[in-house]
């Protein structure tokens, strides 16, 4: 029996991350979803927010957008719009995309577009989290 | 025979024009490059996209009464015909309007979505009905745009005024060859096997339920191809253009070599000319 399952992460800008692990914990639509190698076959959204992904004893996480996961016999796919490894997200970038995202929310001006504000506003919460996790690492 | 001052603004106006066309090439060439990268880039999540939709869509036929799935069996066929802007740009226009207007079927009623002023125009000119058009393309597309034209699809689909959608686009081969393509979108029973798909039949679990996925995962996968499409057009584009003005510039180049034979010509021949009229001249002193 398998003990891994390969995990492709594609996004329009090209193939993110491919390998095999050992455990995935994924934000779907109705809440995070854990897989382990040997899942039954699977379909679900996922929402803007951050994939865990275990393999070999180390642990890392990948910021992504919103798109959807396949779960097969032998392997994950992930589409979404955007993905990036820990190691590889523009903090000062996601700063300020949170900041311009927050004042525009707080601004009540009513010609914006609302989910749109939302939804830059939670990715960039979303690469910040995953950021922060590895700055973490990095101190211990 | 034309005067040599005839010939010779002939041979500059030449190359006048050939100095522009081979900054064409040189700007076509440079665009081209980034956007074979997206173009390229984009690939794989272009086939895994459809590889996703096409397992769902043959093992859930019976589970699902989702309205962007059910073959209604309509004659209303949409067609999103991706063309560009400008010419220039050898037959690329042509090819992939010739191949839109070859699939439309005598039976159906035809809706267009043109992406293009070069689509539009040709659609006009011969009163087709466009639902909708799309000019001045970004130079390198973004998600955005094509997103645009995906919300606006899924509506007229869902609103019952087309009953299919399929997409023309050119895939980009490489920077010489480019192919006019047809790819069915909607309804998802329809759609094709993509190549390269081995035959295993694969149960899925879905969460919450069918529904609910597939309102996520359908519109999802329509803009993921339109997106990818766009991209395939835009880089097949530069191509284009960039092999008709590289052969533009070719041609500009072997006709100013025969005008300048020409002018050579003229130009001795009305040497040969003078001199026999000083030499006639002369003979008549003696």
């Amino acid at each position: 029996m398998p003990s891994t399952i390969r995990l492709e992460v594609v996004t329009p800008f090209g193939l993110v991350y491919r390998d095999d692990i050992d455990y995935l914990k994924a934000p779907a639509v109705d809440g995070e979803i854990g897989i382990l190698p040997q899942h039954a076959p699977l379909v679900t959204g996922l929402e803007i927010g951050i994939l865990h992904v275990k393999k070999g004893g180390e642990e890392f996480k990948i910021a992504i957008s919103e798109g959807f996961l396949e779960v097969k016999p032998d392997n994950i796919n992930v589409i979404v719009r955007t993905a990036e490894l820990q190691n590889d997200i523009d903090v000062e970038r996601a700063r300020r995309a949170r900041e311009r995202a927050e004042k525009r929310l707080k601004s009540g001006d009513n010609s914006i577009d609302r989910a749109r504000a939302e939804a830059a506003l939670k990715r960039a919460l979303a690469r910040l989290k995953a950021a922060e996790y590895s700055l973490q690492i990095q101190d211990d | 025979m034309e005067s040599m001052r005839d010939i010779k603004r002939r041979i500059n106006s030449i190359k006048n024009t050939q100095k522009i066309t081979n900054a064409m090439k040189m700007v076509a060439a440079a665009k081209l490059r980034r956007s074979q990268e997206m173009a390229e880039r984009a690939r794989p999540f272009f086939n895994k996209t459809r590889e996703i939709i096409y397992d769902v869509s043959q093992y859930t036929n019976d589970y699902t009464e989702h309205p962007l799935f059910l073959d209604k069996g309509g004659k209303r066929h949409l067609y999103i015909v991706i063309n560009s802007d400008r010419g220039l740009c050898g037959a690329y226009n042509i090819k992939a309007v010739e191949k839109a207007r070859d699939s439309f079927r005598p039976v159906e009623e035809v809706f267009l979505i043109v992406i293009g002023r070069h689509a539009r125009d040709f659609f006009k000119k011969r009163n087709f009905n466009i639902v909708s058009e799309y000019i001045n393309i970004p130079d390198y597309p973004d998600y955005r745009f094509s997103k645009r034209i995906a919300d606006e699809l899924i509506s007229l689909y869902k609103e019952d005024i087309v009953d299919r959608v399929s997409i023309v686009y050119t895939h980009f081969n490489s920077v010489i060859s480019q192919t006019a393509k047809l790819l069915p979108l909607l309804p998802l029973a329809a759609l094709e096997k993509p190549e390269e798909k081995e035959d295993k039949m694969i149960d899925y679990l879905y969460e919450p339920s069918p529904d609910a996925v597939f309102d996520i995962l359908l519109p999802a996968y329509i803009n993921n191809i339109l997106y990818s499409a766009i991209l395939e057009a835009k880089a097949s584009e530069y191509g284009a253009v960039m092999t008709a003005m590289d052969s533009a510039t070719d041609n500009a180049e072997e006709l100013i070599g025969e005008l300048t034979l020409i002018f050579n010509r003229a130009r001795q021949s009305a040497i040969t000319t003078e001199i026999t009229e000083i030499v006639g001249g002369a003979e008549a002193l003696k």
